[in-house]
């Protein structure tokens, strides 16, 4: 197959510099004492997202985020954990996805969002200083300018300001993802980082509520190049709580897809002995395509679904 | 079919009439649902639209079924073809053939792709062997890197070719591209 020698050989240099951008960021983690853990990728239970599609296997799942058991660590006294990890999720394919794609999982105790969010500053700062020795990172015929700290914008100014509407107060999950995706990302400017802070309760997922407004989850995401990079939680250590938004959520997924979630008894009896701690996860397919200007994952993977 | 499954170059029946998605663009949030953005063209008259879905909802597949047939002539605007097991005769429209006609030559077998009875789009083979029936000589540079000069194709489209390349021979022709292969005979 001529094309697909072809094909690979012009991604060799994305693909050496993949293979470095994994070695920096182990080395970032291991340097500020983070132990790197492996847990599995196959799995009887995952957190039940309507959002997410699993991919079963053998009547188990494979994983869509490695997030239910590096809880179980940390609820067993491990402080600062890192992980990365292949993760599932069925039809994602597109540009920015591929169903089998890399995520960069980091947890710490004693943490909240605010400091999690400051470490993939700090990761992603120390990665465009050792790669171009510069703050500017040129992107799809961008200028980035890198500088710390990156700009934070609340969720609710940015839909007051932008879709004319506050979903904090007065969420809607469909009106949200869709004018997330139609008129609040293509808005933020392309020239800085954006970091958007302060999801709605509704849409808070894993994330505690913020104890001075309940409104409010303690949720961040990372945006860079009009892309999704990361997304941070101060982690909810409500076992009860947690247990009655999957069970929510579960019950959302059989109503539309006629599909029953087991939830994950393990994983709610860890929560319940959580320390207060805070964990982000981060796509490094993404990392990768913007430290080597690639304007597609299909340029840094070797093999996506369209040519396995 | 689910909107999930909907692909680049899937056939689709919207609003009554068949469109090809000529380009579909997977958005979603980590969290949030996803949009299908889809450019679509008009399988009858080539028009475009362009529509937005949302995970979980569903669409209708256009049902349409291949045949082979053989290029006959032009006539007007339209091509005109003659399935090879019926001998029936149907036609094509210039919008509908797109760059195709550049390399098509009467008597040649293509695949053509049927809504119903309705022709709507034909797929020509990826190589095909065209005679030469006018080239100059290539422009002399400075360079001693090989010549490239034009040539014109019996079809009446022109592309560039090595400079040895002479009137009446034939070439084979890569039809994704428009770009010369190689050359099968030279003219006697």
């Amino acid at each position: 197959m001529p094309a697909e020698r072809e094909r690979l050989a012009q991604i060799k240099t994305n693909l050496e510099h993949r293979a470095q951008i994994y070695d920096l960021v182990r080395e970032f983690f291991r340097g500020r004492g983070f132990l790197e853990v492996e847990t599995p990728v196959r799995v009887p239970a995952i957190a039940p997202e309507i959002n997410i599609a699993p991919l079963q296997s053998d009547g188990w799942y494979l994983i869509t985020s490695p997030e239910l058991h590096m809880k179980r660590l940390l609820a067993a006294s491990y402080k600062q954990i890192f992980q990365i990890s292949h993760c599932f999720r069925k039809h994602e394919r597109g540009r920015l996805h591929n169903p089998e794609f890399s995520l960069l999982e980091w947890y710490r105790t004693d943490a909240n969002c605010t400091d999690t969010i400051s470490d993939t500053e700090q990761l992603v700062s120390t990665l465009i200083q050792k790669l171009q020795s510069s703050n500017i990172l040129h992107y799809q015929g961008q200028s980035i300018d890198m500088q710390l700290p990156w700009h934070r914008l609340s969720i609710k100014n940015a839909f007051l300001q932008i879709a004319g509407w506050n979903p904090v107060s007065d969420y809607n999950a469909e009106r949200f993802d869709h004018d997330m995706s139609t008129l609040i990302l293509p808005s933020l400017n392309p020239a800085r980082p954006t970091v958007l802070v302060e999801y709605p309760a509704a849409a808070a997922s894993l994330a505690r509520l913020k104890a001075d407004d309940l409104q409010v989850a303690e949720r961040a995401e990372v945006f860079i190049g009009g892309m999704e990079l990361a997304n941070a939680y101060s982690e909810l250590a409500d076992a009860a709580e947690q247990l009655q938004r999957f069970m929510k959520e579960a019950s959302q997924i059989e109503y539309t897809y006629g599909m029953k979630m087991p939830i994950s008894g393990p994983f709610i009896d860890a929560v319940s002995h959580l320390p207060e701690c805070s964990g982000i996860a981060l796509g490094m397919d993404r990392l990768v395509m913007l430290l080597c200007d690639a304007a597609s994952i299909d340029e840094v993977c070797a093999f996506t679904e369209d040519n396995i | 079919m689910e909107i999930e499954e909907v692909r680049k170059n899937t056939k689709l029946m919207y609003q009554g009439k068949p469109w090809n998605v000529d380009n579909a663009e997977f958005v979603k949030p980590g969290k949030g649902r996803a949009i299908y953005r889809l450019r679509l063209k008009n399988l009858l008259d080539a028009s475009t639209l362009d529509i937005t879905f949302h995970s979980g909802e569903k669409v209708d597949e256009a049902s349409i079924s291949n045949q082979e047939m053989q290029y006959l002539y032009k006539e007007g605007d339209h091509y005109v073809f003659m399935n090879t097991s019926t001998f029936d005769q149907t036609f094509v429209t210039e919008s509908q053939m797109e760059d195709k006609i550049h390399f098509l030559k009467e008597g040649m077998l293509v695949n053509v792709q049927l809504l119903e009875d309705r022709p709507i789009d034909i797929t020509i083979p990826v190589f095909v062997e065209l005679a030469v029936i006018e080239t100059g000589t290539a422009i002399k540079t400075a360079t001693v890197t090989a010549q490239n000069k034009s040539a014109k194709l019996e079809t009446g489209y022109s592309i560039d070719v090595p400079a040895f390349i002479k009137e009446g021979d034939m070439l084979k022709i890569d039809t994704r591209t428009g770009a010369y292969v190689e050359r099968l005979t030279a003219k006697k």
